[in-house]
């Protein structure tokens, strides 16, 4: 019997059997219907999580070190208290690095702090100032959806110009155009001479939209004068990035005076370790997410097996019919696993068309849709569960004496 | 050579604690074309022997060589193919699939031995046509009469060309009239060149056919030629 013949026999023997018994069909597959829609929209919302963090970090720029005192990830409380007693990172030392580096494309001092920006009589708090040059445009890979970013001159000569995020527009001057208007930062005046288009994410440090960039000069008479400062340092070429990043670290060892033999006194952070910690987490929460939806199908292939066993031994008469005219086990074995992996990817696919409605809807709190990866996945696992869950049952009847079972009923 | 070669066939199993002897060692030939009946009480062992040489089941001890095939010692695939193949089946209770129709019910041997759906179908209108059953293929066993649900399957029974047509009490189910006609059919049958055995308790239908075995008690008591009436 070839395989083609043999699925779609079976194919008709299983539709034939659901339909004689619709609510019992309908009972069983519920399990599966329950299971596939936690497990999809558990990975949709896995899948979203990670799209949305990616977004996030996106701003950060792949190819953007940041140098700082601290590493953004510890390996133990030991190391963050040895990181704690570094030296500052200091305006003069970013200076000579800026003049050490060849194979970077801009590098900016930053520091900032939080104040509270006024204009007129609108108060924004939570506001990040943040003090810096001019190449921070390049580095944090921000654009300027008005007017310009502060140019060099402003920035060597520390004038009291600003460039605000998205958010701090639309709160302080919502439709009135910002440009050479004059907010208040703290106490003092400063003109605005550029708007930064909006770029949504969940990032804190760099929370874009709700900050307000001055010349970083300004910022030290404002605000302190000794900053701990990060350095962000773009690389020109993305293909020498492990190049760049050790003219970066050999140069500031130099500068920082570490000698050969000691441990770096500073960090060269990037993106990559954001994105490597964060999968570390999502695989931890992934897997133990599909795990406990995993056993709901687990339950629902249960009662798959239950109904299969019953439905075997109903069937005992015409299972012994059919051996007697030439059926072989194995003909047997795949009329009843078809019949289950049917039962269960018609299961599954009412999951999904429930599951789906309701990604939609869920669609900003789950950070994305539906992947068809998901789709495909939970179409497979019907099946797999089918599969191994009718095994048993169809065992017992590819076993089945023929003569014993001619005999019953 | 022979269609049929028994040599001391015998089958015993356990029942509990208790071993039963349904066939005691029983040895005969049957030729090809032969209308055999066989012929015994309940209890006797003439189901068993069916059962035997339906290749439905294994002896225990002995030989059985069916169109020259040694099936005492085949295992379960190879008797199902040889089941397909050889034996086309006729039952008291007519056994067919009852949610399918009756087109489906005949060409479900020639599923079985993986014939594609043209010849298939070609085949099992022919052998609807045999029984005069053809202008009923799409219906349902249900929507049957006894006598018609017989007839599907007999012509079930020979769709695949078996070299033996093994009927267990074909008319046990059906009034005397439709019996009658089921006999009638398994004369035309025999004529055409089948080799028929029917196993039955019934001595008016053992009489239809033209060599007659009785069997008691898990042995064969007489084999007898019949006289025509």
């Amino acid at each position: 019997m070839t395989y083609f013949t043999e699925l779609i026999e079976g194919l008709i023997i299983a539709w034939d059997a659901i339909k004689a018994n619709k609510l019992r069909s309908v009972l069983t597959t519920l399990g599966i219907v329950i299971g596939i829609m936690t497990v999809t929209l558990m990975g949709t919302a896995i899948a979203g999580f990670r799209s949305s963090f990616l977004n996030a970090i996106a701003s950060f720029g792949t190819d953007v070190f940041h140098v700082q005192r601290f590493s953004w990830f510890f390996g133990s409380e030991q190391e963050w208290l040895d990181a704690r007693k570094r030296e500052r990172i200091a305006l003069d030392q970013v200076r000579q690095l800026e003049q050490a580096l060849t194979l970077s494309e801009a590098v900016a001092p930053v520091t900032q702090t939080g104040k509270p920006v006024t204009y007129r009589d609108k108060k924004s708090s939570g506001v990040q100032v943040i003090g810096t040059n001019e190449q921070y445009l390049l580095t944090s890979g921000s654009l300027v959806a008005g007017g310009r970013f502060f140019n060099r001159a402003e920035s060597d000569g520390g004038r009291p110009v600003c460039v605000i995020g998205a958010n701090v527009s639309s709160n302080l001057f919502q439709s009135i155009s910002p440009l050479n208007e004059t907010l208040r930062i703290g106490e003092k005046p400063f003109s605005v001479v550029g708007v930064l288009g909006k770029q949504g994410g969940l990032f804190g440090e760099m929370g874009g939209d709700n900050s307000v960039i001055i010349p970083l000069e300004q910022w030290r008479y404002q605000f302190y004068s000794r900053p701990d400062l990060t350095i962000h340092v773009k690389v020109g070429d993305i293909d020498r990035m492990n190049e760049a990043k050790e003219e970066l670290r050999s140069a500031f060892r130099r500068i920082r005076g570490v000698r050969p033999g000691e441990a770096d006194d500073f960090a060269i952070n990037q993106q990559d370790q954001f994105l490597e910690s964060f999968n570390k987490v999502l695989a931890v929460i992934g897997t133990a997410g599909f795990f406990i939806t995993g056993l709901s199908l687990f339950v629902g292939g249960i009662g798959i097996m239950n109904i299969m066993l019953v439905s075997v031994t109903e069937r005992t008469h015409e299972i012994g019919i059919r051996k007697a005219i030439g059926a072989k086990r194995r003909a047997i074995l795949a009329q009843f696993l078809i019949e289950a992996a049917v039962i269960c990817l018609i299961g599954g696919l009412i999951g999904l068309a429930i599951a789906f409605p309701i990604s939609l809807a869920l669609k900003s709190k789950l950070g994305g849709t539906m992947p068809l990866s998901v789709v495909l996945m939970a179409i497979g696992v019907s099946l797999l569960t089918g599969l191994i869950s009718g095994f048993l049952p169809a065992w017992r009847a590819a076993r089945m004496d023929p003569v014993d079972a001619l005999r019953s009923e | 050579m022979s269609l049929i070669k028994i040599d001391q066939l015998s089958r015993h199993y356990e029942m509990g604690s208790e071993t039963v002897y349904a066939l005691r060692g029983v040895s005969l030939l049957i030729e090809r074309g032969e209308y055999v009946a066989i012929m015994g009480p309940s209890g006797s062992g003439k189901s068993t022997l069916m059962n035997l040489i339906g290749c439905l089941d294994t002896p225990s001890t002995g030989n059985y060589e069916l169109n020259g095939l040694d099936v005492s010692e085949m295992n379960d695939n190879e008797l199902a193919e040889i089941r397909n193949r050889e034996i086309g089946f006729v039952f008291q209770t007519f056994n067919l699939l009852p949610r399918s129709t009756a087109m489906h019910n005949v060409e479900l041997p020639l599923i079985y031995a993986g014939v594609k759906l043209e010849p298939r179908r070609q085949q099992a209108d022919e052998a609807l046509k045999q029984v005069n059953l053809a202008d009923r293929k799409s219906h349902r066993p249900n929507e049957l009469s006894g006598g018609q649900r017989q007839r599907v399957a007999i012509a079930r029974a020979l769709v695949t060309r078996p070299s033996i047509i093994l009927a267990d009490e074909p008319t046990g189910n059906l009034d005397s009239k439709t019996g009658e006609e089921i006999l009638a059919l398994f004369d035309e049958l025999s004529k055409r060149g089948n080799t028929i055995i029917v196993v039955t308790h019934e001595e008016e239908v053992a009489l239809r056919s033209r060599r007659m075995i009785r069997i008691r008690d898990g042995l064969i008591a007489s084999d007898e030629p019949v006289q025509p009436s």
